[in-house]
C-alpha cells in the first residue's frame, strides 16, 4: 500500500479559483521555473502546468484559468469542467486546490462550493492572507475546515507563507485518497470512494427538475449519480448559445428548456441556495473589524475614475507606454539589428562565395533577425500590460473608455492594444489577450492592423519628400505635414469602420456583456511579471517566429533568383576597367555605381522582377509602375523594406534609407515610357493610401495565425484589407485623373 | 426603482433581475440575487458603466444592463 508507485507519473492537482484571486502568483511560487506553458486543445487559453514538490513526492500542477463558476457560456469556459470532470475517469484530477481571496469569502466562496460538490479531493487555499489580515479581517480556518469537510490552509503566496502547510495538506489529503482506494473493493464501491463532503439542498420540485435533465446528461452511464446531478445543475445555469462551438446535445438541451419552462426562476434557485449554504458556511467563522475610513483603493479610485483626474492619468499613463514602445525599444532593437549584421559578416568570411552562403546569410539568418528585431518591443509592452493588468488599473482604463469603444462595437480592454498598433501590430495583436471573449478579441486583432504603425513612417516621408513639391503649403502647413496626418486620420478612421462593419457582419453576435470586477490595487509581483513577459517573448519566437523565417526564405529566393550570370561577368569586367583608371574615392564611387546597377539588373531579371512586370497591368490603374510592383511585394517581409528595395530598384544600392538624396533624386527624375514623372503627387497619395490599408507584414500575419488559433482568419485579414487597399487606391488615383488633379 | 436610479454610495435591495438569461445568471452567480445588497459605488465619467459593490466586491456594469435590475431602497 505505498503511495508512490516506481515509475507511475506524479499525480495530477488543478489549481482552480476566481480571477483576482492571487493563482498566478501561488502557481508560480508553488512550480518556481518548473512549468511550461502550453494550449488547451482547440482554444486558444493558456494551460500552464508546473511540478510541484511536496516533503516526500511531487505533483503535476495544472493551472485552470480563473473562473468565477463552473458554468460556461463559452468554449473557453468550458476548459475548467472538462478538466474537473472529463468524460474519460481515468484522466481525472487526482485533487484540486481552490484559491480564495480572503478578504471576499463571502463571494469567492461560491465557486469553491461548487468544487466541493463534485466530490474530488479538495484542499481550500485562502490566499492574499497578509491583506485580509491588514483589513482587520479574521478567519477561523480550523472552524471552516470542520463544516466544509476538507483542509482550509491560510496562505500568502506573495509573502510565501502558508505554502509548506498547503503542501503538507495536500499532501495528506492524497494519502488519504490512495488509502481509502486501495482498500475498498470492488468495482461498484471505486466511483463512490470519495462521498462529496458538500450536498446542495434543493427544494422537492427544483430537485425533480434537476433529476429530469440528470437523466438525460450522461447515455453512456460512465457518470457517478452524485456527477450527473452536479453536471445537471451546471447544464441548467449554462448559456452556450453565445458559442458555435459549444454542443449540447439535443436531448440535453431539450429537457434543460422543459425544466426552464417549468420553473422559470431555476436559475435563481440553484444560485440561491447555494449562496444561502456560503452564508451559513462562514457563518461566526470571518469576523470584520470596523474599517476607519477609505480603503487606499477607494481612496485611488477617486482619483483615477474621476472625470478630470481619471483622464489626466490615463493620458499619462498611455504616454509613457508610448514612450517605452518607440523610444526605449530603439537602442534595443538596434542591438539586435547589429549583433544580425554581425552574424551575417561572418557567416559571409567563413563560407565560400555562393548561392548557399547568400541563403544562409539573406535568408536564414535575415528571417531570425526579422523576429529577434520583434522581442524588444513585445518584451516591453507586454511587461506594460501586464503591470497595467496585476495593479488592477487596467479594469479601470476599460471602464473609463468602454462607452467609446462600445459606440463602434468594440471591448474596453481593446483601447491599448489598438493604442499600440500605432507602435507596431505584433505586438499590439498579443496584447489582446487581455480580452477574454473570443468573438471582441478576434475582431480586435483583425482591426488594429490598420493602425498606422511605425514602420508605414519611412515609406510615408519618403513619398511626401519625393512626390510633392518641397516648399509647398496649405493654410500654413506644408503639404507633407497635411499628407502625413491625413494618412494617420484614414488610418484611424479606417480602423474603427473595419472593427464596426466587421461586428455587424463576420463577427455578428450578441455584444457579450462587459461585466468586469474591479479588484483592489495591489502591487504587482516582479517574479509573475518577468515570468509572464518571458512566456509570451517566447511563445512569439517559437510559433510565428517559424513562419516569419519561412517567408523571409521565400521572399529572398524570389528577388534573387535566378540570378544572372552574364550581368556579374559584365560587372566584374566594368570593375576591373575601373580599376585600371581610377584610384581612391573615383575608383570607390564607380565600384559603388556598377554594384548598384547590377543589383538594379539582377533583382529586374530575378523572379520577384518578373512578378512585378506580370503585376503592372494590375496596379497601373492605381498609378504604380512595375518597379513599385516589386517594392509591394518585397515589402512583405516588413513595410519598410519598401524603401530599401526601390532603392535597389532604381540602381543606388541597398543602403539606402528615406532621408537618402539619391534615392530621393533617382525617385524624382524617374520616368514612364511616355515621359511623364512616375511619382507625381497623386500618385504619391494613392501609394500612402495604398500603404495605410494594406496587410503587408507577414510578421503580422504570423501572429494573427498564432493568436486566432487558425491560418483563416489571417488569410481573411489578408485578403479584407488588400481588397480595401487596392480599391481605395483605384478610387483616390481615378479619381484625381478624372478631377484632373494627375 | 431601477438600479441606475440608485443615488451614489446608497444601498438597496435587489427586488429582481429582468435581463437576458445569460447577464442575469452571470449577475446572480457574481453575488447580485433577488433578496440581496447592492450598493452604488460610483459612475463611470460618461455615465456608463456603473460600479456596483456585491457581496464584498466591486463590479462594473453597463448602463444597458443595469436598467434591467430593479430595486427598492433600503430604510436608512
Amino acid at each position: 500500500m505505498s503511495t508512490a508507485s516506481t515509475g507511475a507519473r506524479a499525480p495530477v492537482v488543478l489549481l482552480a479559483g476566481n480571477p483576482n484571486a492571487g493563482k498566478t502568483t501561488l502557481f508560480n511560487a508553488l512550480t518556481g521555473a518548473r512549468a511550461r506553458t502550453g494550449n488547451y486543445p482547440g482554444v486558444t487559453v493558456e494551460r500552464r502546468v508546473g511540478r510541484w514538490p511536496l516533503a516526500t513526492s511531487s505533483v503535476e500542477l495544472v493551472d485552470l484559468p480563473g473562473s468565477y463558476s463552473l458554468t460556461t457560456r463559452s468554449r473557453e469556459e468550458a476548459v475548467a469542467i472538462e478538466a474537473i470532470l472529463p468524460e474519460a475517469s481515468a484522466s481525472a484530477p487526482s485533487a484540486v486546490v481552490v484559491v480564495a481571496d480572503s478578504s471576499t469569502l463571502e463571494r469567492h466562496l461560491y465557486f469553491a462550493v461548487q468544487i466541493l460538490e463534485v466530490g474530488l479531493p479538495t484542499v481550500l487555499a485562502l490566499n492574499l492572507a497578509d491583506e485580509a489580515e491588514a483589513g482587520g479581517v479574521r478567519i477561523d480556518t480550523a472552524a471552516l475546515s470542520a463544516k466544509l469537510g476538507c483542509p482550509v490552509v491560510s496562505v500568502s503566496a506573495r509573502a510565501g507563507t502558508g505554502l509548506v502547510a498547503l503542501g503538507e495538506a495536500l499532501a495528506t489529503t492524497l494519502l488519504a485518497t490512495t488509502l481509502l482506494a486501495t482498500t475498498l473493493e470492488g468495482p461498484e464501491l471505486k466511483g463512490a470512494a470519495v462521498p462529496a463532503p458538500i450536498t446542495l439542498e434543493l427544494g422537492a420540485d427544483t430537485e425533480a427538475c434537476v433529476a429530469s435533465v440528470a437523466a438525460v446528461i450522461d447515455p453512456d452511464g460512465k457518470r457517478t449519480p452524485s456527477h450527473r446531478r452536479t453536471l445537471a445543475m451546471l447544464a441548467l445555469l449554462s448559456t452556450p448559445e453565445h458559442d458555435e462551438d459549444l454542443v449540447v446535445r439535443p436531448a440535453v438541451r431539450a429537457a434543460v428548456e422543459e425544466a426552464r419552462r417549468q420553473r422559470p426562476a431555476i436559475e435563481h434557485e440553484i444560485i440561491g441556495a447555494r449562496y444561502t449554504l456560503v452564508d451559513s458556511l462562514l457563518d461566526g467563522v470571518v469576523t470584520r473589524a470596523a474599517r476607519k475610513g477609505p480603503s487606499m483603493t477607494e481612496r485611488l479610485d477617486g482619483a483615477l475614475t474621476h472625470p478630470v483626474l481619471g483622464l489626466l492619468a490615463f493620458f499619462v499613463v498611455m504616454t509613457g507606454l508610448f514612450q517605452a514602445l518607440f523610444a526605449w525599444s530603439e537602442p534595443l532593437v538596434s542591438f539586435v539589428e547589429d549583433a544580425v549584421a554581425g552574424l551575417q559578416d561572418l557567416t559571409r568570411a567563413i563560407l565560400p562565395e555562393g548561392a548557399l552562403a547568400n541563403l544562409l546569410v539573406e535568408g536564414v539568418i535575415a528571417g531570425a533577425g526579422n523576429v529577434v528585431v520583434f522581442v524588444p518591443q513585445i518584451a516591453i509592452l507586454s511587461l506594460f500590460l501586464i503591470v497595467l493588468e496585476d495593479t488592477g488599473y487596467l479594469a479601470r482604463v476599460a471602464l473609463v473608455i468602454d462607452r467609446l469603444m462600445g459606440s463602434v462595437g468594440l471591448h474596453g480592454r481593446a483601447f491599448v492594444p489598438l493604442l499600440s498598433g500605432f507602435a507596431c501590430a505584433v505586438p499590439a495583436v498579443i496584447a489582446t489577450r487581455t480580452i477574454e471573449n473570443r468573438r471582441d478579441r478576434l475582431l480586435t486583432m483583425l482591426a488594429l492592423p490598420l493602425m498606422s504603425c511605425s514602420a508605414r513612417l519611412p515609406v510615408y516621408i519618403l513619398v511626401v519628400a519625393v512626390a510633392f513639391p518641397a516648399d509647398g503649403s496649405w493654410l500654413g502647413l506644408s503639404t507633407g505635414a497635411i499628407a502625413l496626418l491625413s494618412m494617420y486620420t484614414l488610418s484611424v478612421v479606417t480602423t474603427l469602420s473595419a472593427a464596426a462593419i466587421m461586428r455587424r457582419t463576420v463577427l455578428k453576435g450578441p455584444r457579450p456583456t462587459m461585466i468586469l470586477e474591479l479588484p483592489p490595487y495591489r502591487l504587482p509581483v516582479l517574479r509573475n511579471l518577468l515570468r509572464a513577459t518571458w512566456d509570451r517573448t517566447w511563445q512569439f519566437l517559437v510559433n510565428a517566429g517559424t513562419v516569419i523565417v519561412a517567408i523571409t526564405i521565400v521572399l529572398w529566393a524570389l528577388l534573387n533568383m535566378p540570378g544572372s550570370p552574364e550581368a556579374v561577368a559584365e560587372h566584374d569586367v566594368a570593375v576591373a576597367e575601373a580599376e585600371g583608371q581610377l584610384v581612391g574615392e573615383a575608383l570607390d564611387a564607380r565600384i559603388f555605381e556598377l554594384d548598384s546597377q547590377l543589383a538594379e539588373t539582377e533583382m529586374e531579371r530575378s523572379i520577384g522582377g518578373t512578378i512585378g512586370r506580370w503585376m503592372e497591368p494590375v496596379i497601373a490603374p492605381l498609378g504604380f509602375d512595375w518597379k513599385i510592383g516589386v517594392g509591394l511585394l518585397a515589402s512583405f517581409a516588413a513595410r519598410e523594406v519598401l524603401v530599401s528595395t526601390l532603392g535597389i530598384v532604381y540602381g543606388v544600392g541597398d543602403e539606402a534609407d528615406e532621408a537618402s538624396e539619391p534615392l530621393r533624386d533617382r525617385l524624382r527624375s524617374a520616368r514612364r515610357p511616355d515621359g511623364t514623372p512616375v511619382f507625381t503627387p497623386l500618385v504619391g497619395v494613392s501609394l500612402m493610401v495604398f500603404f495605410v490599408l494594406a496587410a503587408q507584414c507577414m510578421s503580422t500575419l504570423a501572429v494573427v495565425r498564432r493568436e486566432s488559433g487558425s491560418w483563416k482568419w489571417a488569410l481573411f485579414m489578408l485578403t479584407y484589407m488588400n481588397t480595401l487597399a487596392y480599391v481605395a487606391s483605384l478610387a483616390v488615383y481615378q479619381g484625381g485623373l478624372l478631377l484632373g488633379l494627375g | 426603482m431601477l438600479l441606475t436610479e440608485l443615488a451614489r454610495g446608497h444601498s438597496a435591495r435587489v427586488v429582481a433581475i429582468r435581463a437576458e438569461r445569460s447577464v442575469s445568471t452571470r449577475l446572480m452567480e457574481l453575488g447580485l440575487l433577488p433578496g440581496g445588497t447592492v450598493r452604488l459605488v460610483r459612475v463611470a465619467p460618461l455615465g456608463d458603466p456603473l460600479v456596483i459593490a456585491v457581496r464584498g466586491a466591486e463590479l462594473s456594469v453597463r448602463a444597458s444592463e443595469a436598467r434591467h435590475i430593479e430595486i427598492e431602497r433600503i430604510a436608512p
